[in-house]
């Protein structure tokens, strides 16, 4: 009888997952099934960029199982529970499916449900917005079109999200866009973090803190939100500071799939908790979770998924084969910023290394530029939607090594050297 | 990694000043690493720290405010009237942790 491998999630992660374990196992000694809740793959880089009029919404969708090898079998049901304890999978649709190993790559999806007032019917997609769905993206469309100033607050929930840096493009892209229509003066845009600034790791947080006061934005740091006050349009934080707004755009909390908790597989956010290097599950011996759907202390984002998976491909042979496994996965994540007006930013960091300045992939030459506004890393990005739907769904090759490479990057100035510039 | 002294104790800090050694921690230290930061402990602040260094013991990192509410059982409006402005920091401070993740 053939093994079996069952992937939940047909994602980024899940699909690159069957895409590479089915060229890396035997067909004979192998079976592979991938399970998801509907059959809408979405590009969801173009989430941000739909707003705005980048993107159309046939442009960022596609069908799931065009990426799926035909050999694998593609179940298309709700997940019900795991059971770990009998290796079974149960769905919705009262179909029992028995593994030898499992993937859980479903993600994480925002929950408005969870903050008091956020998904009150009377300002839910009528004055307080998501982007991180495509319905989000697509109500708040036509909101910025409709919207004739005010004051536009651009918000996180709590920590992890998807993307982190997303909602800080949106900003810089909200103040581009109101440029262009003629009307930034009438807007008055705030961007509420319960980070200690701009964002996290400490070299990026200033460049990009500096972006926002460029663009005449106030930062509003340390801000937890306890509830929403719907009638007075006001976010009230754990503290009780008040934030008004005409126009929300919010991250709501983010959390994994309910059937995780169900299964007693997650953490207080539905998380899977697995090995920061090999994804393995810290509890069962034959679970991994990749993607958005793990605990790991890494950005949830495609290119963190495509690089784990780069490795994880390695490591699972291994693994079903009885040995160590040797493919440690190092955090390495890659993003670019859109900062508005045809420019971007790139990043470049890991578990270790905060993103910092320099080129990328090559040194001097780049042609990316680390942490500085470029026309070319805007283009990066839009090249990528390319690559993503003909490259690397498909586990095809990209010239980006898994692992992050210190080469093209300028290092952090010794510490004595940072005090003294932080002292002028 | 600097070392500095409190309590009258050599204890190893990283650069924010959180303590980097588990083992170096105990109530005097607490009460000195409280006291820079205008904290005064009383009974529901020891409530907190004890739970993260115990929670720490098992898990393996600091929780988050989020675990202090449904695991330690302190809800996280608490936890700001407690530790004011940022709560999880100063409570991993004084509790000798790391400062918790969920800053990627």
């Amino acid at each position: 009888m053939k093994k079996k491998l069952v992937v939940l999630g047909g994602g980024t992660a899940g699909t690159m997952v069957v895409n590479r374990l089915h060229k890396k196992l035997n067909n004979e000694e192998w079976s592979i099934t991938i399970v998801d809740q509907n059959n809408r793959h979405l590009y969801q880089p173009g989430l941000l960029l739909l707003p705005f009029g980048g993107y159309t919404a046939d442009e960022i969708v596609k069908e799931r199982d065009d990426f799926f090898p035909s050999e694998v079998r593609y179940i298309q049901a709700e997940i019900d529970q795991v059971d770990p304890g009998a290796n079974q999978v149960h769905l919705r649709n009262a179909e029992t499916l028995d593994y030898d190993q499992l993937v859980i790559a479903t993600g994480t999806t925002p929950r408005p449900d969870q903050t008091s007032g956020m998904d009150d019917p009377a300002i839910w997609r009528k004055s307080v917005f998501d982007f991180y769905t495509l319905e989000g993206s697509i109500a708040l469309k036509r909101a910025l079109d409709k919207f004739e100033g005010g004051r536009l607050v651009v918000h996180i929930s709590e920590m992890p999200i998807k993307c982190p840096v997303a909602p800080l493009e949106f900003t810089f892209l909200a103040d581009a866009y109101f440029s262009q229509r003629k009307m930034r003066e009438k807007v008055e845009i705030t961007y509420v973090t319960p980070l200690e600034g701009a964002f996290t790791k400490p070299v990026c947080s200033r460049q990009l803190g500096w972006m926002l006061t460029q663009r005449d934005i106030k930062l509003e740091p340390d801000f937890v939100i306890e509830h929403i006050d719907s009638e007075r349009k006001v976010m009230v934080s754990m503290d009780e500071r008040e934030i008004p707004f005409d126009l929300l755009v919010t991250v709501p909390v983010n959390m994994g799939a309910d059937y995780i908790a169900r299964s007693g597989l997650g953490d207080d956010l539905n998380y899977v908790p697995v090995s920061k290097e090999t994804f393995l599950s810290k509890k069962y011996p034959n679970i991994f979770a990749l993607g958005d759907a793990s605990d790991i202390p890494a950005s949830k984002a495609g290119s963190v998924a495509h690089f784990a998976i780069d490795l994880f491909a390695d490591n699972f042979i291994e693994h079903v084969n009885g040995r160590v496994m040797t493919h440690n996965f190092d955090g390495h994540t890659n993003c670019f910023i859109e900062s508005g007006n045809g420019k971007g930013l790139l990043i470049d960091f890991n578990y270790k290394v905060e993103p910092l300045t320099g080129m990328f992939p090559l040194p001097v030459v780049g042609p990316f530029s680390l942490l500085k506004e470029s026309r070319i890393n805007h283009l990066g990005k839009l090249a990528f939607r390319w690559i993503y739907w003909n490259l690397l769904l498909k586990g095809r090759w990209i010239p980006i090594s898994a692992l992050m490479s210190m080469a093209g990057k300028n290092q952090v100035p010794q510490r004595k050297e940072v005090e003294a510039n932080a002292s002028h | 990694m600097p070392v500095i002294e409190i309590a009258g104790r050599q204890i190893s800090v990283n650069e924010e000043g959180f303590l980097t050694n588990f083992d170096e921690w105990d109530v005097d230290v607490a009460t000195e690493l409280a006291k820079q930061i205008e904290i005064p402990m009383t009974e529901e602040r020891w409530k907190i720290i004890n739970f993260l260094r115990d929670d720490f013991k098992v898990q393996g990192e600091t929780a988050t405010s989020r675990r202090v509410q449904t695991v330690g059982g302190v809800p996280v409006k608490e936890q700001f009237a407690l530790f004011p402005k940022k709560p999880a920091k100063k409570m991993a401070y004084i509790a000798g942790l790391p400062k918790p993740k969920g800053c990627v």
